[in-house]
């Protein structure tokens, strides 16, 4: 039950995008038509779920405050916290290029239609973003973790398949010059973000 | 020479402004824009971070191997994130826990990334050193207007202070929301870019 309801307040109430702006470079990016957004979200869900789970593991045996007291008693007060930035950024760079490669060697059609993006999502903010709000929040074990990768992964992917289908619409439409592209994109974006805010204060 | 240099400080901050013309780094930029004062260390810490990262790429930039760039790139930024990150919980403790996870989302910020790629890798030091900087002031710039008017709107204060109370202003509470912040940058593009028509696109 615990799970379930931080999985539905990873994607609605905490939304990646909504309420904290993770990710938002390539989210503005990238999310010009529903085909690309859709390839983005579904790196972006992957990534997360795998980063995730080892930047917990690394964290909770390596790196907290006394992690690393398994090692022996002399070892109990050690506090490596500081280093959490640097081998969280390594995880995530080594892992995107591991997925990259294993996509690209068993799953060529997956690989073509993420293109370009599987690599980006390195230094995409909702992934660190992700791990650094992992370690802020505590979570209990490792099933925790996971889920709230998938949830906010699932709730960067609703964002950016639901923006890039109301801009496909807006092409359409008459927009004042200067609000053109970007500037119509932000109040849309700022719009979505005050609709999800509905949201809050959800229990399950 | 002079011409080139002038321009590289000068562009950062309007024409080739990171935000609202290149839109890089929007990710950090908008959840620590509630009050001026949490803005303003983000930015400065910003500044520091570019200019300092982009000076040792350059540095280094002859004997970074094409292959790995990235990955070493990366490495530099943590560094310097890392050092911001450890001066701030030294001196300003409580900005550190209010700025949260946004001092180590630096990393991942595109700006810096973006003209280590851009700049640093093919020129010289001290001219990367000035580009990062700049584009750091940039970015810092648009944080603090938009940090301005969400406090000031928001709470009625500045830095703290209560300015608009005198007044008899009430305290509007969507201001503080973070959606707000996507609506005050749209309209700082927008005024943007009615001054300067050539940004508008198509």
């Amino acid at each position: 039950m615990e799970y379930l309801s931080l999985f539905v307040k990873s994607i609605f109430v905490d939304n990646m995008i909504f309420a904290y702006f993770l990710g938002m470079c390539s989210y503005l990016a990238v999310s010009k038509n529903v085909k690309t957004a859709n390839g983005l979200g579904i790196a972006v869900i992957l990534v997360l779920l795998i980063t995730l789970p080892i930047n917990y593991l690394l964290n909770t045996y390596v790196l907290a405050p006394g992690a690393l007291s398994w090692l022996g008693p002399k070892f109990a007060e050690v506090d490596l916290s500081f280093l959490s930035f640097i081998l969280f950024i390594a995880v995530i760079a080594g892992i995107v290029q591991v997925v990259e490669m294993v996509v690209e060697k068993f799953l060529p059609s997956l690989y073509s239609s993420l293109g370009i993006f599987l690599p980006l999502i390195a230094v995409n903010c909702a992934i660190l973003g992700g791990s650094l709000f992992m370690q802020q929040k505590e979570f209990v074990n490792c099933g925790e973790a996971t889920v709230y990768a998938l949830g906010s992964g699932i709730g960067w992917y609703l964002a950016i398949v639901a923006l890039a289908a109301i801009r496909e619409k807006l092409s359409y439409s008459n927009v004042p010059a200067p609000l053109k592209g970007l500037g119509i994109t932000f109040f849309t974006v700022g719009l979505m973000g005050i609709a999800f805010m509905a949201f809050m204060g959800i229990q399950l | 020479m002079d011409a080139k240099l002038k321009e590289t400080i000068l562009n950062p901050i309007f024409k080739g402004n990171p935000i609202s013309v290149l839109v890089l780094g929007i990710c950090s930029s908008l959840a620590v824009t509630v009050e001026l004062k949490g803005a303003c260390v983000m930015a400065l810490s910003v500044i520091i971070v570019t200019g300092l990262s982009s000076l040792v790429c350059s540095l280094i930039r002859k004997t970074i191997p094409n292959r790995v760039r990235i990955v070493i790139q990366l490495t530099v930024v943590a560094m310097m994130v890392i050092l911001v990150d450890q001066v701030l919980k030294a001196f300003a403790y409580g900005i550190d826990k209010q700025l949260s996870v946004y001092i180590g989302l630096i990393i991942t910020n595109c700006i810096v990334m973006g003209r280590i790629e851009a700049f640093a890798l093919g020129n010289k030091p001290i001219p990367s050193l000035l580009d990062g900087l700049m584009n750091g002031v940039g970015y810092g710039m648009i944080l603090v207007i938009v940090g301005f008017f969400r406090e000031l709107l928001g709470s009625g204060t500045l830095f703290g202070f209560p300015v608009l109370k005198a007044i008899g202003y009430t305290n509007n509470g969507l201001v503080i929301l973070p959606p707000m912040a996507l609506i005050f940058l749209g309209c700082i593009i927008w005024v943007q870019r009615s001054i300067q028509k050539d940004l508008q696109e198509k």
